[in-house]
């Protein structure tokens, strides 16, 4: 079953008569976060029980660790409690529910069935199949999950605002710098395919919903407890390895690192979910007409991510797992005395860790090819240089990853092999700048708020990617390696690339997302203050680096101070531009909330066609797609997509699927 | 919802979050062991002597990780011992050091640093007589290290050395009692002001990997910081 | 009815082409010539050099491609702004094979040269300054691998070995050649090809000597062997590189490169100083295991005290130490 080619019914698995429309239940009976923390809350209690019956040496316990008194640290409980926390917290949430009742051959609740039939805000709140929901949910958890760690960027940068005089102890600053890597690279993973991903590719390719919205529920619902168990690693006495968790340090590292593991992991298994939810909604759920060539560039940089996601996600899990059972369980995977070796998991990591950098890069790509055709009012220049590009980075991804290990002492044979994968991925890299090129060629430009991000983009990303290819030279990577060049790095290409596309999104979607649009005044200035305090706080950081200053210190040489400060000041500019931002989304939202329906940027797209915010089941019969959704400028070219096919042209164009015959 | 009650609500939603992240870093950020003040009315650089008393203990009593070994260090107003790790002295002054040795003994992991430096004469005297090096490896002899490297002093604090002496090692702490040795060296303070961290180089986190977590990376129990003040 | 005549559309691509030119020609020489010579990390020795010499060509290639890239959006954001009033689309292009494929050869051209390039610096530098493990296929003449090789007295035409240990928190350097004492300052020769062997006794650090251009990890059990061959007399900073604990913030050292007759009397007299602890060390060997200490100087301690002191206890005494 793929396309439903009418109006939305009430159906039952294993068919049946449905029963009457019970009585929606008051919205503090139903599961949602209420309930889904009281759950949490018993799975920890349970399984830090657990933990402590099972691994405490004392008559009676299994398996009586013995260090676990001596170091006065059983992270087996804790770690047993997070994992019972989580499914406490799912259970509270409902995502049983359903398993079990299909189980005991009952009916499902309706409103669960019926794509979107919850209304109210309290929908937000829980476990809801729409995909537009979560799309929403996702927003907000991504906002206020960057808003975080951006606070910890702050600390980091008040703390190096002096080389002698320190504000947090040793101690304290590595946990910061620790949390502020982990949150942004581990939850910024799912920045724009979360929101933007699961709220518009179903529109964009013309189908009335995603083809697993449990599972795309199930991904969104698992942030905020990673979330949560990230932040409570402070609790715990913080972690002091970074974000890249190098055992031996991490091994022996106190119980924050449990913390750190297991978050990690938690966002690797939600990254799978919401990657297999793309894949197969943009596979199966295409509308007739939408073909390969026809579709968006934006759903081919979220499917080349979401290939990503899901096939190097797993590794991490794995990584994380081997950590976790290193520091609860005395096994020896990464200690090399006992025949493991702590270059296992730098490679572990690292196959994962490099795919994870495309990843938060390429829906970055996505945006602004898709936002680009708008504002130029011209095709997408190379659309299928641009497809190619995507696809090409997603493949290589894979091939480039010890050029993170150059100077880590394995086996040098493959350093010029490396060097090549990690020369040709700018190759495909560069295409899109071809692409963004030449669709300015000859363009009629307007610069509204989200082109302005679009602009910035590649300028940023320009300045990331070419100090990439520095940083793919060995010997120019011998002192580049560890320093702030690498951060200045990937914060250009993260930060300046994502993140500034993920603004523009956000401006250029919001009024179809929410049916609101963003104060134009607050974003333009949040523009330029983002823009300038950007380059300001990340472009001498490549001289720091060069310099001679490692990454995660908080001392450094005293000539190097002014530059220092200069970065730190103007990173408070930075988070200042943030908080303009989340004070306009807030305000727009929240207070003024005003109306934006019908097509403000006259955008060809396919999910511009229908109202915004769309109806429940985004189109009241699934579309035909008569064009591609850069036709401008193209002289009598047709509407993107019929919106009303006669009758008789979705069962013609279904007639030789397979699921012609379940359509009764 | 209307409008006074949507603004309220986020001004009250504004203030919850601010509030909850000044408590964060102020609670668990910003907080740390006290700062032992040894440099109270001292002239710096005027060639006076400042008197500074640690100790080690095998365990703690004091901390919710009792299996921990710590430093301890007194106070010279109150004569109490504090659980600390971090003291201020002044710049370009000589400072005597005496460290109570009540924990049992542990083989350094490199031995390189069995060797007294960067005090006067570069012996330390363990209960009156003058050691250069200690020989963690060819006899139960060394406990912790009290090191700043940043300075090129270490100091290996001495054990009790005998097999009855380290089956009965004082449990509680601060100790008062129990077998232990008297250490004693001198160093002198730079002139610049600033923080110098000082370390155990002695793997005794017992209970973690190779015995170098734990305690080895905690503020407050055998790694700290001397503040110098002018 | 004649149309008036259409006004000329100015050549775009003339007009960025020739600006391109000119720019990126003055910056390239600019690059070349003055900034070229006070690059990071400076010439004190033949990897920094080198690394120098690689960081200028790298930038003299990647100013004409940013110039490009950066004039061509001023060019299009001030000449192709949308006019106010006018709500048409622009024209529909929607490729051109030409500037596609001209576009992939070039910057594959580019891609391919620099991988050549890097490689061959790779090969010609013995290694570029980077770690290259324990087996290490860029050698200079002469080099040593083995423990027992590496103890024989140093003579011209070997390179000098210098064992870095990287402990939290400090790097201590042990000179198997000159006796195998260790210290805790790096004084190295010049001109004479230097060996550096890292590793480390408890976690991951990363030995980075800024001006000899060198950066090797330092992992437990593992032997990184690092070539460079310092040029110039002067002052070394040794930074730790890796994440390291709680104060790899405070992880540095220092030291020198001195003359070969000052290096020699500097090695003989440090012998001389530390020779009461240099027979405390284990023998020399290129990885120390941290949890095993000879106990054949122990021997009669355990016996008789039975005891081994704190040193983890992580693992049980009976895992065996070989899976």
């Amino acid at each position: 079953m793929a396309i439903e080619t009418e109006p939305g019914t009430i159906t039952q698995p294993g068919g049946g008569v449905p029963a009457g429309e019970p009585a929606v239940r008051a919205w503090w009976t139903r599961p949602a976060i209420h309930t889904g923390l009281i759950g949490a809350v018993i799975g920890y209690a349970f399984g830090h029980w657990l933990g402590n019956y099972w691994a405490s040496p004392g008559v009676g316990s299994p398996a009586q660790y013995q260090q676990i008194p001596t170091a006065d640290a059983n992270d087996f409980a804790i770690v047993l409690g997070y994992t019972f926390m989580v499914v406490g917290w799912l259970i509270g949430l409902g995502f049983f529910n359903d398993l079990v009742l299909a189980m005991l051959g009952r009916p499902l609740r309706d409103y669960q069935l019926r794509n979107g039939g919850d209304t109210g805000m309290a929908r937000y709140f829980r476990l809801t199949h729409d995909h537009k929901v979560v799309g929403l949910q996702y927003l907000v958890g991504m906002i206020v999950y960057f808003c975080t760690a951006g606070l910890l960027a702050m600390g980091i940068r008040a703390e190096l605002l002096s080389p002698v005089h320190h504000i947090f102890s040793s101690s304290a600053y590595i946990e910061i710098v620790g949390e502020h890597g982990t949150m942004m690279m581990m939850l910024m993973t799912s920045v724009i395919l979360g929101p933007f991903g699961n709220y518009l590719i179903p529109l964009m390719i013309g189908a009335k919903r995603v083809a697993y919205p449990r599972l795309e529920a199930l991904s969104f619902w698992l942030t905020p407890a990673a979330f949560g168990v990230l932040l409570s690693a402070i609790l715990l006495g913080g972690f002091h390895f970074g974000w890249t968790g190098y055992p031996t340090l991490s091994v022996q590292d106190t119980s924050g690192g449990d913390a750190y593991a297991f978050a990690f992991g938690l966002m690797g298994l939600s990254m799978i979910l919401a990657a297999f939810n793309i894949l197969i909604t943009v596979i199966c759920y295409r509308a007739p007409g939408m073909r390969w060539g026809r579709l968006p560039m934006f759903v081919w940089g979220i499917l080349g991510t979401a290939v990503m996601m899901a096939l190097a996600a797993p590794i991490l899990v794995g990584g994380m797992y081997m950590i976790l059972t290193d520091r609860t369980v005395q096994t020896a995977f990464f200690a090399d005395q006992l025949g493991g070796s702590s270059y296992l998991y730098q490679d572990l990591f690292w196959f994962f860790g490099h795919p994870e950098v495309y990843i938060l890069a390429l829906p970055g790509f996505a945006i602004v090819c898709e936002l680009l055709p708008v504002f130029t009012r011209k095709p997408l220049f190379g659309y299928k240089i641009a497809a190619a590009g995507m696809i090409g980075v997603t493949l290589l991804s894979f091939f480039v990853w010890q050029h993170h290990l150059f100077d880590s002492g394995i086996d040098p044979d493959m350093r010029p092999l490396f060097m090549l994968t990690t020369e040709l991925i700018s190759i495909p890299t560069g295409f899109i700048f071809l692409v963004g090129m030449g669709t300015l060629w000859k363009a009629k430009i307007r610069f509204t708020v989200p082109m302005l991000f679009c602009l910035a983009f590649f300028f940023n990303f320009l300045i990331g990617g070419i100090s990439g290819v520095f940083l793919s030279d060995v010997p120019a990577d011998t002192t580049e390696h560890g320093s702030f060049f690498v951060m200045a790095h990937f914060h250009y290409t993260i930060m300046g690339g994502l993140i500034f596309a993920f603004m523009g999104g956000c401006y250029y979607w919001l009024p179809k997302m929410m049916g609101i649009k963003l104060n134009a005044r607050l974003g333009y200035a949040h523009f330029w203050l983002m823009f300038v305090a950007f380059n300001s706080t990340f472009l001498p950081l490549f001289a720091i680096g060069l310099a001679g200053q490692p990454r995660r210190v908080f001392e450094y040489q005293r000539d190097l101070t002014t530059l220092n400060d200069w970065v730190s000041i103007s990173s408070f500019f930075l988070g200042a531009s943030i908080l303009i931002f989340v004070i306009n989304f807030v305000w727009s939202t929240v207070v003024v909330r005003e109306r934006e329906i019908g097509n403000p940027w006259n955008s060809r797209g396919l999910e511009w066609q229908t109202a915004s915010p769309p109806p429940a089941e985004n189109f009241a019969v699934v579309p035909v797609v008569l064009t591609g959704p850069y036709e401008y400028g193209v002289k009598n070219s047709p509407p993107v997509a019929d919106l009303n096919p006669p009758v008789g042209v979705l069962t013609a164009s279904l007639s030789d699927t397979q699921t012609a015959g379940a359509e009764a | 919802m209307s409008l006074p009650v949507r603004v309220g609500t986020l001004l009250a939603g504004f203030l919850a979050v601010v509030g909850g992240v000044i408590f964060v870093v102020i609670h668990y950020l910003l907080a740390g062991p006290p700062t032992v003040d040894y440099s109270a009315g001292v002239t710096p650089d005027s060639g006076q002597t400042v008197s500074i008393m640690l100790q080690e203990d095998a365990q703690n009593t004091v901390t919710s990780h009792p299996d921990w070994v710590s430093y301890f260090i007194k106070d010279p107003k109150s004569h109490q011992w504090v659980h600390t790790t971090l003291f201020k002295v002044p710049a370009g002054t000589t400072i005597d050091v005496t460290i109570l040795g009540y924990d049992g003994c542990t083989p350094l992991r490199n031995p390189f640093w069995g060797k007294v430096t960067g005090t006067a004469g570069d012996v330390e005297n363990v209960n009156g007589t003058p050691v250069a090096t200690l020989n963690s490896w060819g006899s139960c002899s060394v406990a912790h290290t009290f090191s700043i490297p940043s300075i090129g002093l270490n100091v290996p604090v001495a054990s009790p050395t005998t097999l009855k002496e380290n089956n009965s090692l004082c449990g509680t702490s601060p100790c008062t009692s129990g077998p232990h040795t008297t250490v004693t060296f001198s160093f002198k303070t730079p002139s610049a002001p600033g923080d110098y961290f000082w370390q155990c180089r002695v793997p005794c986190g017992l209970g973690y990997l190779d015995g170098f977590g734990g305690p080895m990376q905690t503020i407050g129990f055998m790694t700290g910081e001397m503040e110098v003040v002018s | 009815m004649a149309a008036p005549p259409a006004q000329r559309e100015p050549n775009h691509a003339i007009r960025i082409g020739f600006t391109w030119l000119v720019l990126a020609l003055a910056a390239d020489l600019l690059i070349w010539f003055v900034l070229g010579p006070h690059l990071p990390p400076g010439g004190l020795a033949s990897q920094a050099d080198g690394q120098r010499f690689d960081i200028k060509v790298m930038a003299v290639m990647a100013a004409p491609v940013m110039i490009f890239v950066l004039l061509y959006f001023a060019y299009s954001i001030i000449v192709w702004r949308g006019r106010e009033g006018d709500d048409d689309d622009g024209p529909p292009i929607g490729g051109n094979a030409r500037i596609q494929t001209a576009w992939i050869t070039v910057t594959s051209a580019i891609v391919l040269c620099l991988f050549g390039f890097g490689t061959y610096e790779l090969y010609h530098s013995y290694g570029a300054g980077a770690g290259e493990g324990p087996s290490p296929i860029y050698n200079p003449p002469g080099a040593e691998l083995t423990a027992a090789q590496q103890m024989a007295p140093w003579s011209p035409g070997k390179p000098v070995v210098v064992q870095v240990i990287g402990q939290q928190w400090r790097f201590t350097y042990r000179y198997p050649q000159f006796g195998g004492f260790e210290t805790t300052y790096l004084a190295l020769p010049r001109n004479q090809w230097v060996q550096f062997d890292v590793t480390s006794i408890d976690v991951i650090h990363s030995f980075w000597a800024y001006q000899l251009g060198v950066k090797a990890d330092a992992n437990p059990g593992v032997d990184n062997v690092a070539y460079t061959k310092p040029t110039q007399l002067g002052r070394i900073t040794v930074r730790c590189a890796e994440l390291c604990g709680l104060w790899h913030g405070a992880m540095f050292d220092y030291g020198q490169v001195m003359t070969l007759a000052n290096f020699q009397s500097w090695a003989g007299a440090s012998n001389a100083r530390f020779a009461s602890v240099t027979k405390l060390l284990p023998p020399y060997a290129t990885t120390y295991d941290p949890t095993e200490i000879p106990l054949f100087k122990l021997g009669k301690v355990v016996k008789a005290l039975g005891l081994f002191g704190a040193g983890g206890g992580y693992y049980p005494p009976n895992d065996p130490s070989q899976p």
